[in-house]
């Protein structure tokens, strides 16, 4: 366990300090090529461009992580949403309801500001909790958190939808090749409800970009809390939050182009069956 | 039991029904506008509505709440050479229905793509006006068609007036949080206001469906 908490560690530190000298050299490389007497509001921008580019950083990481954590965690849910065993749908039913029926600020306030207010959670009596002094008491983790499960409700929706949607003969094929019933759903359901939700999906990945700005609500230093701090020192509202606009629509614009990518190699065999008609026709 | 706040989170709760509704009316017009835009003749007018609704749709609900909250108070500062700010209010309303609107564009285009030519031209042809066109005939059938659509939308707008309380507007969210700073019990009170956020969508999804059975009444039903 330590030995793999302890890699998890070296990578990450890796990663962030790469990313550390990486902005510090486009910094000082932007500083330069505007110079000091530069026209406004360029030499403001070069001057506090390591900032924004560290929390262009920590906005990615946490799109990129609470969306895997979102992603794992609806498969389980959608799985239960389906069910018919009362026990499984009804809790996963209202989870989906709560959590799409709710402002995402009053998710993130609810986990961050809201958690300590039970002092079992806390531990003030027993002298702290591992939970508490390591998690829960942490912006970046309770943003997560609270990112993960938003994300997870959504994607369980469409997850649901893309499996109810399936044709029924592919499931009966399954049963008919014998297949027991977690076979069918990791071979043949599953893999075939995500290629069908993807485009959906996409959307919703958008909205997780969009949501998490509020991370700068609870103190982190993602784009928005970035932006927000370095106003807070130039008054340059306008100049800044315009500059922050754009790099939130370069970052959804790569998003969404990833996942164009991804629908065209995962529909690659409709693609490949045109050409070989084409052939046809020519030989007859 | 809300140890004397609990009216203030009902004041708090009117204010985000009014700063939805004025949203609402803010988008409608901004997304009638976008989707005409889209659909005319002149090609550079289609072009920028399409780049503006693709460009709001991807910006941040609260970076447009700040922007219009600060940024344009800066601006409109700048040019009069005097201190002006737009309320908290008008800056939250603006900002939700820019979002809103930059949605409802699409919602719009399609219902329009989606009404008969003939129509327009049998009720040309029976000599009403461009105007009266479009009002009688065109727009009552645009709603019915867009209704499902713009009614999703204001599920998603009535959660997004929560970010109006980052510029201070004392609506639920706030109300809230004022409520947890001063009893120290910030769970309490933020389950309270998603307790109240989901009673208003719930109540405004009743009313939706309520008005999508009122225009479909002449509808027949498919199969």
């Amino acid at each position: 366990m330590d030995v793999v908490s302890n890699l998890l560690l070296f990578f990450y530190d890796a990663i962030h300090g790469g990313y550390s000298a990486l902005c510090r050299a486009i910094s000082q490389w932007l500083i330069e090529l505007v110079g000091s007497s530069g026209a406004e509001p360029w030499s403001s921008f070069a001057r506090h461009s390591y900032r924004i580019l560290m929390g262009v950083g920590l906005t990615v990481n946490l799109i990129v992580f609470s969306s895997l954590v979102g992603l794992v965690l609806s498969v389980g849910i959608a799985l239960a949403r389906i069910s018919k065993h009362k026990l499984l749908w009804m809790p996963a039913y209202a989870y989906i309801y709560f959590l799409r029926g709710t402002p995402v600020l009053v998710q993130v306030y609810l986990i961050y500001y809201g958690l300590g207010q039970f002092a079992f959670l806390r531990g003030t009596e027993s002298g702290g909790t591992w939970l508490w002094d390591n998690v829960l008491s942490s912006p970046y983790w309770c943003a997560i958190i609270a990112f993960s499960l938003n994300e997870a409700a959504y994607t369980a929706e469409i997850l649901r939808g893309a499996i109810v949607s399936l044709p029924r003969g592919e499931v009966e094929a399954a049963q008919a090749l014998g297949l027991s019933r977690v076979a069918q759903f990791r071979d043949i359901i599953l893999p075939r409800a995500f290629r069908v939700a993807l485009p959906a999906y996409s959307n919703d990945f958008v909205l997780l970009i969009k949501s998490s700005a509020l991370a700068s609500t609870i103190t982190l230093m993602d784009l928005m809390g970035a932006t927000r701090a370095v106003i807070a020192r130039t008054y340059m509202n306008m100049d800044f939050f315009l500059l922050a606009g754009v790099l939130y629509l370069i970052i959804t614009a790569v998003c969404i182009g990833g996942f164009r990518l991804l629908e065209r190699a995962l529909s690659a065999h409709r693609r490949a069956s045109a050409p070989q008609r084409r052939t046809g026709v020519q030989t007859a | 039991m809300f140890h004397g706040f609990g009216h203030l989170l009902i004041i708090g709760a009117w204010m985000t029904v009014k700063l939805a509704v004025a949203g609402l009316v803010v988008g409608l017009a901004l997304g009638l506008i976008g989707a005409a835009a889209a659909l005319s003749r002149f090609a550079p007018l289609r072009w920028a509505a399409n780049t503006w609704n693709t460009l709001m749709r991807g910006l941040p609900e609260m970076l447009l709440v700040l922007i219009l909250y600060y940024g344009t108070g800066e601006v409109l500062s700048r040019i009069t050479g005097e201190h002006v700010t737009l309320s908290a209010f008008a800056a939250g309303a603006t900002a939700l229905g820019i979002a809103f609107g930059a949605y409802a564009a699409e919602v719009f285009r399609s219902a329009l793509l989606e009404i008969p030519k003939g129509q327009r031209e049998a009720a040309l042809a029976l000599g009403l006006s461009r105007r009266d066109t479009f009002t009688r005939i065109t727009l009552p059938q645009v709603w019915r068609l867009a209704l499902p659509g713009l009614g999703n939308l204001f599920i998603v707008l009535l959660k997004d007036t929560a970010l109006v309380s980052i510029i201070g507007l004392d609506e639920l969210m706030r109300q809230a949080e004022n409520a947890a700073n001063f009893t120290k019990l910030p769970f309490s009170f933020y389950l309270a206001a998603s307790g109240i956020y989901l009673l208003l969508t719930f109540v405004a999804m009743q009313a939706i469906q309520h008005m999508e059975r009122q225009t479909n009444r002449g509808q027949r039903k498919a199969a």
